[in-house]
């Protein structure tokens, strides 16, 4: 097995464009070198992409968010600035592992990890992240929800990797949550989990995002959750309409973690308890 | 010299106090030694090869090409273990365990094994071993594996315990019956009966330290092992038995241990990790993976359990009875016999009856894990119990303590107690703060009773004393939990010296007798009681080192406060000599100064808990978060009260993870699908409170000190305890262990539907 630090995003899409064998890329490693040491896989090379200075980078404004490849998941939460413009994010973010686990996690490797109980995927597509993807032919800029095909897939080249995500513009009263249900307080993985982002106007919502995640293959966006809360003050009857939906939306499976039924009924839950708490982030009252 | 064991009531300077383990500086700084610790020249990785499979015939076994891979020094199978255990059954099944013999009979059970010069040669070699398997219908449930259209796991079984002798092979190995009265009178007697069935999830011990060791075993037939463990010796024995060593010739050497609970007093790869080095003529280390801990060592039984009792308007207890059927993995085992014993030893019955049903399944074969089997039976048990006192509108601790056991009951399970502490922990948990406290919404509130046997055993203790005064102590008790502490400040009590003067050392196998695994909470009962009398044996070598040099007879030399002093008028002018000044003497007055004792402890005191536990339950979820939990325990007497103390925490903490989220989860194939921290759900610091303690000290008359072993019992009442408590706050009976989310969601709809 190979192991290489290359310093630029060129240098490190060249490397994975010329290896034969079975290449993977390191940033944090908490999931590669867990599936390592279990013998799940066995890669003939590693790009350790940590040492690219612009993937370390961690932009905060007003007017857009980027989290380099390489940030751990504790830097995010230490930004109060990213934590009062995208909450639901930072604490999707801040629920992966533990915090052992947070100094080295990546939300970006959380992402290409590709897991459908990934705690950050459904705060980043609720937030209506985009991924920036280099490969030796350049750059490309695709929606979050775009890179996940399924469980450990996704629409990445074999050449090419994520150098960073970011959030788009924050404007007026805007807020999301994000919230998991899982057996143990932490140290645990999803069972289920739902975000929301709102934005509102003298406490109605205009405009609504909601996403599930671990009750399908990839995370699910439920757009008709969304239609139920858009023009409402989250009245119960609106709450109602949007656990009805994304109870619909669940298709998930029966395994060691939960069971079809639980999912179906704690996604309406989580995604009830999640709206409420964007909502009064963003300013609403009830 | 035979010493006396009856307690005396005596005084105490030093025993009773919290001062600092000896070992804690080595754990903190990362110095101790624990299994995986220890390394030989030229050592050789040991790994083994594991079936995938519930249940298959080996048909074939090729290890042709991982023989041919360069840097492989040893291949084993079954071929290479003969059989030498002269048909003792048991002796064989710890062998077939260790190395199939033919047959897969569980997902992990050991098919192979290499040795190789790095790990990675090692795995490669695995892969290079080509296992036939021809799968057979295998079963994983308890209740299915007694059906009689389930696949027999072993056709020489017969059940034993049942007359006339079944012909017929079964899964059923044994049923065990307790009891005395006339149950069906009882029942006749009563105004109300609670009839209840329950069921428990498997559990594994999951001590952080996986299995480790390093084994060197020669052409000549002698070895070593250093080996993470409870009892060297006992692993010392049944390694030579299965390999045909003289037990002389095989020193066994246990390393520091990170948590056993049970699981580590019985051989799982040492033998292998021994032929592996005999046929390699090199030392091989082998170190369980966490999959491998899971899938092949020994977790306890899943059971499923009938309890009805019956009572009086008045609240007396009229007929108690259970049927309980265990499984003890894919070998023979007794648990289902200790949950029959232990089920009613709570309390005062005048008809009662236990029936277990020890039963064969696909799993690994089950160990002992901390009070192994009360808890289950205690989980049934205190359930009906709990659900009895409401149908009779009583108090559930008013009740429990009008048919608490007592000095003079008959015990349940066949003998008569003498003094015993479950009343006195019910009084306490009648009157502790705790059950004042207010319960709010979802919020519910449990408490149930536990009971231990606890053993004392066999035991061989030395004491030296060097020339300068300090005493090193040997004892061959693995010290699972703080036990060099309180071995130490009993030698100190004894000689009426510092604390900081004794140093407690676990002796190897061949520096003292045998010593029986530290097991059935015997550590500090039964080394205690070879501690205390090892230490009077030095105090008369003192006392007549001190005659010698006053030239006085040694009736009128007295130890008293850590010195000997001279008794009567005619020796006034003689000044007291310490230990110290003693010492110092001793190459001059006969040599070196020591006390040894042997000992088979004896009337290990049995022992009670009383827990209580508030919890809340989110009712859209079905989490629950356990809010406030006391534990309350009869230690005889805390010889170290912060080491009694965090057994009862241990034990607490152990149980709640199992009523909560711990479970062995199979699929359909047979195969174990949670072999890792991740979804074997071990509790984490942040989803506990303080667990509140209350030790009571009701002596056992059997030890010198009044000593009751505190390691086990603590375990016990938690799954019924948690079980009453959710049960409590969602208005629905729980009856099934672990009350995982799921469950307890699903327990509620169905409540209310």
């Amino acid at each position: 097995m190979r192991f290489e630090s290359p310093t630029t995003t060129k240098a490190a899409a060249t490397l994975l464009g010329s290896e034969s064998g079975v290449a993977h890329v390191l940033a944090g490693g908490t999931d590669l070198l867990v599936r390592m040491k279990m013998g799940a896989i066995e890669p003939d090379l590693i790009v350790d992409i940590k040492r690219i200075e612009s993937l370390r980078t961690l932009k905060v404004a007003a007017a857009g968010v980027q989290i380099g490849a390489a940030v751990p998941a504790v830097r995010l939460g230490e930004s109060d600035k990213l934590r009062s413009l995208w909450p639901g994010v930072v604490e999707a973010a801040n629920l992966i592992g533990s915090d052992q686990i947070q100094g080295r996690c990546t939300v970006v490797g959380n992402l290409c990890n590709a897991s459908p109980a990934a705690d950050s995927v459904p705060a980043l597509i609720a937030a209506g992240a985009k991924a920036l993807i280099v490969g030796p032919k350049g750059k490309r800029r695709v929606a979050v929800e775009k890179v996940v095909l399924g469980p450990g897939r996704t629409s990445l080249a074999r050449d090419e990797f994520i150098e960073a995500v970011v959030l788009p513009a924050r404007t007026g009263k805007s807020a999301d949550a994000y919230l998991r249900f899982t057996p143990r307080t932490e140290m645990d993985i999803a069972v289920v989990s739902a975000a929301v982002n709102l934005t509102l106007s003298r406490g109605v919502v205009q405009s609504a995002k909601v996403v599930l995640g671990a009750v399908a293959p990839t995370a699910v966006i439920v757009p008709a959750a969304a239609k139920a809360l858009i023009g409402t003050k989250l009245d119960d009857a609106a709450l109602d309409k949007m656990v009805a939906a994304c109870r619909a939306a669940c298709n998930p499976i029966d395994d060691k973690r939960g069971t079809i039924e639980y999912r179906t009924k704690v996604a309406g839950v989580m995604a009830r308890r999640a709206a409420l708490s964007a909502y009064e982030r963003a300013g609403g009252s009830k | 010299m035979p010493y006396e064991t009856d307690f005396t009531n005596q005084g105490f300077t030093k025993v009773g106090t919290r001062v600092n383990r000896p070992d804690g500086v080595d754990k903190v700084t990362g110095r101790a030694k624990y299994g995986a610790d220890a390394n030989a020249a030229g050592q050789l990785v040991g790994r083994v090869l594991r079936s995938p499979h519930a249940h298959a015939l080996i048909t074939k076994i090729d290890t042709s090409k991982a023989e041919k891979l360069p840097g492989v020094k040893a291949v084993l199978t079954s071929k290479d273990f003969p059989d030498l255990t002269g048909g003792n059954r048991g002796l064989m099944d710890i062998l077939e365990n260790c190395m199939a013999r033919g047959r897969a009979l569980y997902d992990g059970h050991a098919v192979a094994a290499v040795a190789a010069i790095d790990a990675d040669t090692a795995d490669k070699a695995l892969k290079l071993i080509k296992v036939t398997y021809k799968l057979l219908p295998h079963v994983t449930d308890v209740d299915e594996a007694m059906k009689p259209s389930a696949p027999i796991i072993h056709d020489w079984v017969r059940t034993a315990g049942v007359t006339p002798a079944p012909t017929a092979a079964s899964n059923v190995a044994q049923r065990s019956e307790f009891g005395h009265g006339d149950v069906e009178a009882g029942f006749e007697q009563a105004d109300v009966i609670i009839e209840k069935s329950f069921k428990t999830e498997q559990t594994h011990q999951g001590y952080i330290e996986p299995h480790a060791c390093l084994a060197t075993l020669g052409p000549d037939g002698s070895g070593e092992l250093w080996v993470t463990t409870q009892g060297h010796f006992t692993f010392r024995n049944v390694c030579a038995s299965l390999l045909g060593l003289d037990v002389a010739k095989l020193k066994v050497t246990s390393s520091e241990i990170g948590g056993g609970f049970g699981g580590k007093t019985h051989v799982w790869t040492e033998p292998v990790a021994l032929q592996l080095s005999r046929k390699a003529n090199r030392p091989v280390k082998l170190v369980m993976s966490r999959d491998e801990v899971f899938r092949a060592t020994g977790p306890t039984s899943s059971t499923s359990v009938d309890v009805k009792i019956g009572a009086k308007r008045n609240g007396k207890i009229t007929a108690a009875t259970a049927e309980l059927r265990y499984q003890s993995g894919a070998f023979p085992g007794m648990w289902a016999m200790f949950g029959a014993m232990t089920s009613f030893a709570c309390y005062d019955l005048k008809n009662v009856k236990s029936v277990g049903f020890d039963v064969l399944v696909n799993r690994p074969k089950v160990a002992a894990y901390r009070a192994p089997s009360a808890p289950m039976a205690a989980f049934a048990v205190e359930s009906v119990v709990d659900m009895l006192a409401a149908e009779l509108g009583m108090d559930a601790v008013d009740f429990r303590i009008k048919n608490a056991a007592k000095k003079g009951t008959k015990a349940s399970y066949g003998p008569v107690y003498g003094p015993i502490g479950i009343g006195p922990t019910l009084d306490a948990v009648k009157n502790h703060p705790h059950m004042k406290r207010k319960l709010g919404k979802n919020q519910g509130r449990g408490v149930a009773c536990g009971f231990w046997f606890n053993f004392g055993g066999q035991t061989c203790t030395d004491l030296n004393i060097g020339v300068d005064g300090s005493v090193n102590l040997t004892v061959g008790t693995v010290d699972v939990g703080g036990s060099r502490a309180s071995l130490a400040l009993i030698a100190a009590e004894e000689l009426g010296i510092d604390y900081d003067q004794v140093r407690v050392t676990i002796g190897d196998t061949n520096s003292l007798g045998h010593n029986d695994t530290t097991e059935g909470s015997r550590g500090t009962f039964s080394s205690g009681m070879a501690t205390i009398f090892a230490a009077r044996n030095a105090v008369e070598v003192l006392r007549q080192r001190a005659a010698a040099t006053w030239d006085i007879p040694v009736e009128q030399v007295v130890w008293e406060a850590g010195e000997a002093r001279a008794k009567g008028k005619q020796n006034n002018n003689l000044p007291p000599l310490s230990l110290k000044e003693i010492a110092a003497k001793s190459p001059r007055t006969g040599g070196p100064i020591a006390g040894h004792n042997e000992v088979v402890a004896d009337g290990a005191g049995v022992s009670f808990a009383s827990h209580m536990c508030d919890v809340e339950v989110d009712p859209e979820t079905g989490a629950t978060k356990i809010l406030r939990y006391t534990v309350v325990q009869d230690a005889g007497k805390a010889i170290h009260p912060d080491y009694v103390e965090g057994q009862f925490q241990g034990g607490a903490v152990q149980g709640i993870g199992w009523a909560l989220n711990e479970e062995y989860i199979y699929g359909d194939d047979g195969r174990l699908q949670n072999a890792g921290f991740l979804d074997y759900r071990i509790p984490v610091c942040s989803d506990l409170p303080f667990i509140d303690t209350q030790i009571l000290e009701i002596p056992n008359p059997n030890h010198p000190y009044g000593v009751r072993g505190v390691g086990e019992t603590s375990i016990v009442p938690p799954l019924a305890a948690i079980g009453n408590a959710v049960s409590n706050a969602v208005g629905v009976r729980m009856t099934h262990v672990p009350m995982s989310p799921p469950r307890i969601l699903k327990a509620i709809e169905d409540g209310q539907a």
